[in-house]
């Protein structure tokens, strides 16, 4: 089973990707980053994260490098391995030492996914020594000032085991993501799909509708994600209910009546 | 079988004379019987003759009857609601003899009505659960769901019919159950009852002349604004609304006033004033799912909530300033209004946004939903009534001189009628197992002894160790014997293989398991000592492995007696008083599982490990003295798992009820249940289950 490596992914980030703020938190990212200190991102699943890193790449004009992190994830996943070429034993940097070359961005998300031991590798370069030690090669690498660091954390699980150690958090800026407000949300939702402000309007009222049901049955409710998922849906001539039932409900749960109530209140909005 | 040419009544003739012989005669012929039957599919042919040879071994003028009946009863109803009627008459014969028999049979007609409105029938009971999780979602205070004779809410609760057959087909009638507790939501939620004047309804009927007709009157105005929010907001809901008969013809001098209820700025003044200026005129014929309004009710509720939430609230504000610094000011909290229609207001105090604790959320919620702010003399962080949001009944008044709870543990029981908890309901003690020194497991590791030998090899290569996984495409470093080998078939012109490299991978198990098992009065005999050889042999293959576990019995007889039985705490090494333990556990009393699930989950809740597991050995339902059986017990079963699940406990059930697949898969999930014929194997297979489980 190929589990090793992270996804990792490098790019420049050339076109402005679409980003409305929920709060000061640029002027706080950009802040953070004069000041090369590393950030954390908090919030639920679908709320805009990921999409935030890509908008302050652009903003700062520095290439991008996200890793999404799992239960395997192990130190030299992040930090580089030797390969073997034909005849050769190369060196080959991970994600992690590679964003530190080039002085770019790198964003660790859901980084209570991975293994605890792997947090530990950050934590030179969460702080003002800003180093990378490569074991392997011998080598330190020093981050260059454009380097930062950012992590993701959904505080959402209750999960006692999914939580950041105490010396790694206080590393961090912090900065708090939530759903948008509602107003926001139906701009979101309606510029990201064209599906119109109305219908926007009505899938962000049956978000809140399912956030109702957080911690009735359901683990979150509906992210923006997966309303722009279903107005996308509507967009190419699916039906409202179906789009819903498909993007939400039951990207949402698997419990039938749950399913069910959910499928009622979609029915009831459209 | 379809496919067979039906049979002609001259066949059919034949055979009946030949069934039935000994109840026809020269004047009393198979006929008429005959010649019905053969008008019918083949299918039915062969479904009634396969009855009346039957019946006929019963009673072969039961069976005469019959077959003059059959082509109707076939013609008019299901082969399924046709077997009912069978089995219907045949329990009569059974019970009353012939006569009453042969009059079951003549009731075609009413059997295959009241079958068919059973088939299209919809309960409360099966609806319940999703309408109520649809009303909470759609906004607003949680409304309990409750049986009542007519629909009628008196603003805290909802009360629907047990069940709904008024339509023809189960689906609209499904509908009408639906649009009639969403008609009660907006009741509660467009203002019909604003807590301004909780008795307004009740006092400007009862000024009226004809109160029951104001009343009504009101009731039809009011539907006609509630129906034009709906449209607003819930359009798909109006739309279902809509298909449920038409909107009953309002005379032409209502126009202006509808017109006017139906605007947007519409509020229940508005209808006021309709009911002033319309008293009098004749009532259109009431909607089919406006229910019923009970002024009184609401008042009641109303004026009641409105008093708690106050008190709630202030003592919640008091609890939240305690510790801040004390102000000459006694106004320090302020309301900011929610301008986005949610309802949900902020809190400020010392003029700084205040994130209040989910539950004064909750309360501040309601409040804005029934008096649309907050007022200001709700703001004081002050009084000192008691805190009586919740239901006010204590503990110690439950079971006051019957029962010492000093060192007892309480918890909340899930009563699946109410769809609420019942507070505290059950107290819980534990207790330990009376040790038993007799050479019991020592027996059972003789009697095991091959299984035993198996067992440890096959956990030992579980064992959680770090492993050098060689020969793997990625990993930390780089494979040499793997190289060496592979650069050598590339000279011999091979190709180079790809797994080259080792990764340390560290298994560490880190699993804590709780095994609760079952030590009710039917586990008496073989079920007992399978249990106890398969707590034997998990030990054994536990202490292997590594995996901290526990293992608690439990029991008990009522709500006020739950027992746990202390076999092995997670810290207490498994020793000879485990040993002793095991062997002394006992068949006790009754089964009641919810309330044992929510006690081990709590403890397991406080081993820090990555994987939980609960496991329950067990042989039957959930069952207790007093209410606690079918559905009450499974459903609060199914309630206490999904609280375990939240806190992410795996639970699993090992059955040797045969009929567990009829309730298992509902509590615990399809897969996480396994059920094993036969007891004597449960020592067998137990360890196995246990290592699918945990690898």
């Amino acid at each position: 089973m190929e589990k090793g490596v992270g996804k990792a992914e490098t790019l420049l980030v050339t076109k402005e990707p679409y980003y409305e703020p929920q709060g000061d938190e640029i002027l706080l990212f950009e802040s953070a980053y004069r000041n090369q200190i590393p950030v954390l991102l908090k919030g639920p699943t679908g709320c805009g994260k990921t999409r935030f890193m890509e908008h302050m790449a652009w903003r700062l004009k520095r290439p991008l490098v996200t890793v999404s992190c799992h239960d395997d994830l192990t130190a030299s996943d992040l930090v580089g391995r030797y390969l073997i070429t034909a005849g050769d034993t190369v060196w080959v940097d991970g994600p992690l030492a590679r964003a530190v070359r080039m002085g770019g961005l790198c964003y660790l998300d859901e980084i209570v996914e991975a293994r605890k031991d792997t947090t530990v590798v950050i934590h030179p370069l969460a702080d003002d020594r800003r180093v990378l030690p490569i074991e392997k090669t011998g080598e330190v690498l020093y981050a260059p000032a454009e380097f930062a660091l950012a992590i993701s954390y959904n505080p959402g699980y209750q999960s006692v085991l999914k939580d950041l150690k105490q010396s790694t958090r206080q590393r961090f800026v912090a900065l708090e993501f939530d759903y948008p407000s509602t107003d926001l949300e139906r701009r979101i939702v309606d510029h990201e799909s064209g599906v119109g402000d109305d219908v926007a309007g009505k899938l962000v009222k049956f978000a809140a509708m399912t956030r109702n049901l957080k911690g009735s049955g359901l683990e979150e409710g509906a992210s923006t994600r997966l309303l722009v998922h279903a107005a996308k849906l509507m967009v190419s001539g699916v039906s409202p209910v179906a789009a819903c039932r498909g993007a939400i409900a039951q990207a949402l749960t698997d419990d039938p009546e749950m399913l069910a109530a959910i499928h009622e209140l979609s029915a009831s909005l459209f | 079988m379809t496919a067979l040419k039906p049979l002609t009544a001259a066949e059919l003739e034949d055979w009946l004379d030949e069934e039935l012989d000994a109840v026809l005669s020269l004047r009393r012929t198979s006929q008429a019987a005959a010649a019905a039957l053969a008008s019918v599919p083949r299918d039915q042919q062969d479904f009634a003759c396969h009855w009346i040879a039957i019946i006929a071994k019963t009673n072969p003028e039961l069976a005469f009857h019959f077959a003059n009946h059959a082509a109707e009863g076939l013609t008019r109803m299901t082969k399924d609601d046709a077997e009912a009627w069978i089995i219907q008459t045949m329990d009569a014969y059974d019970k009353m003899g012939l006569y009453p028999a042969i009059a079951a049979l003549n009731e075609i007609e009413a059997f295959a009505a009241a079958r068919a409105q059973r088939a299209r029938a919809v309960t409360l009971e099966e609806v319940g659960p999703v309408l109520e999780l649809f009303l909470h979602a759609l906004s607003g205070r949680r409304l309990k769901l409750e049986t009542g004779e007519t629909a009628f809410t008196d603003t805290a609760r909802i009360h629907l019919p047990a069940t709904i057959a008024l339509l023809p087909t189960r689906a609209e009638n499904l509908r009408l159950y639906k649009v009639l507790a969403a008609h009660l939501w907006a009741q509660t939620w467009f203002g019909t009852f604003p807590g301004t004047h909780p008795g307004r309804l009740l006092e400007r009927c009862q000024s009226l002349p004809d109160a029951t007709y104001a009343r009504e009157l009101f009731h039809a105005l009011e539907t006609f604004r509630l129906d034009a929010c709906f449209a607003r907001e819930l359009p798909g809901l109006y739309r279902e609304l809509c298909t449920l008969g038409d909107r009953p013809r309002a005379p032409a001098s209502w126009a202006p006033w509808i017109a006017r209820l139906e605007a947007a700025s519409a509020t229940v003044d508005d209808t006021y004033e309709a009911l002033t200026a319309l008293y009098g005129e004749p009532l259109p014929k009431p909607r089919l799912y406006q229910g019923v309004l009970d002024p009184a009710a609401v008042a009641t509720a109303l004026a009641e909530r409105l008093e708690q939430e106050r008190v709630a609230l202030h003592n919640a504000l008091k609890a939240m300033v305690q510790g801040k610094k004390p102000a000459l000011d006694e106004r320090r909290f302020v309301v900011r209004k929610d301008e986005t229609g949610r309802r949900d207001p902020t809190l400020l105090f010392d003029g700084q946004p205040l994130i209040p604790p989910p539950d004064v959320r909750t309360l501040m919620q309601s409040i804005v939903q029934d008096l649309g702010d907050i007022p200001d003399e709700y703001l004081v962080a002050a009084g000192d009534g008691p805190y009586a949001m919740e239901n006010p009944r204590k503990p110690e008044n439950v079971w006051k001189g019957t029962y010492h709870e000093e060192g007892a543990f309480h918890y909340n029981e899930w009563d699946y009628k109410r769809q609420h908890y019942r507070k505290e309901w059950c107290v819980l003690r534990e207790l330990d197992v009376h040790p038993v020194d007799e050479p019991f497991v020592a027996e059972t590791l003789r009697k095991y002894a091959g299984l035993a030998a198996r067992l440890r090899k096959t956990f030992e290569a579980l064992r959680g160790e770090n492993a050098t996984q060689r020969r793997q495409k990625h990993g930390d470093d780089i494979d040499f014997d793997a190289l060496v080998q592979g650069f050598a078939e590339l000279r011999s012109g091979r190709e180079l293989s790809d797994e080259l490299f080792v990764r340390n991978r560290r298994f560490a198990r880190n699993i804590a398991v709780m095994f609760m098992v079952d030590m009710s009065g039917s586990t008496k005999g073989w079920i007992n000592d399978a249990e106890r050889e398969s707590l034997v042999l998990l030990c054994e293959a536990l202490e292997i492995l590594g995996d901290r576990y526990a293992i608690y019995g439990f029991s008990g007889i009522t709500r006020k007696r739950c027992e746990m039985y202390r076999v092995k705490r997670f810290d207490d090494p498994y020793d000879h008083a485990v040993r002793a333990r095991i062997t002394g556990i006992k068949p006790q009393d009754y089964t009641r599982m919810g309330v044992a699930i929510r006690h081990l989950c709590g403890l397991l809740n406080g081993v820090e490990a990555r994987t939980k597991l609960l496991i329950t050995l067990s042989d039957g339902k959930p069952d207790d003295y007093d209410g606690y059986r079918g559905e009450y017990g499974i459903e609060d079963t199914r309630h206490a798992l999904l609280e375990a699940k939240r806190d992410g406990i795996h639970a699993f059930c090992i059955t040797i009820d045969t009929d567990a697949r009829d309730y298992l898969p509902h509590m615990y999930g399809a897969a996480n249940y396994v059920q094993i014929d036969d007891v004597r194997k449960l020592p067998l297979k137990i360890s196995d289950i246990y290592r699918h489980l945990t690898s």
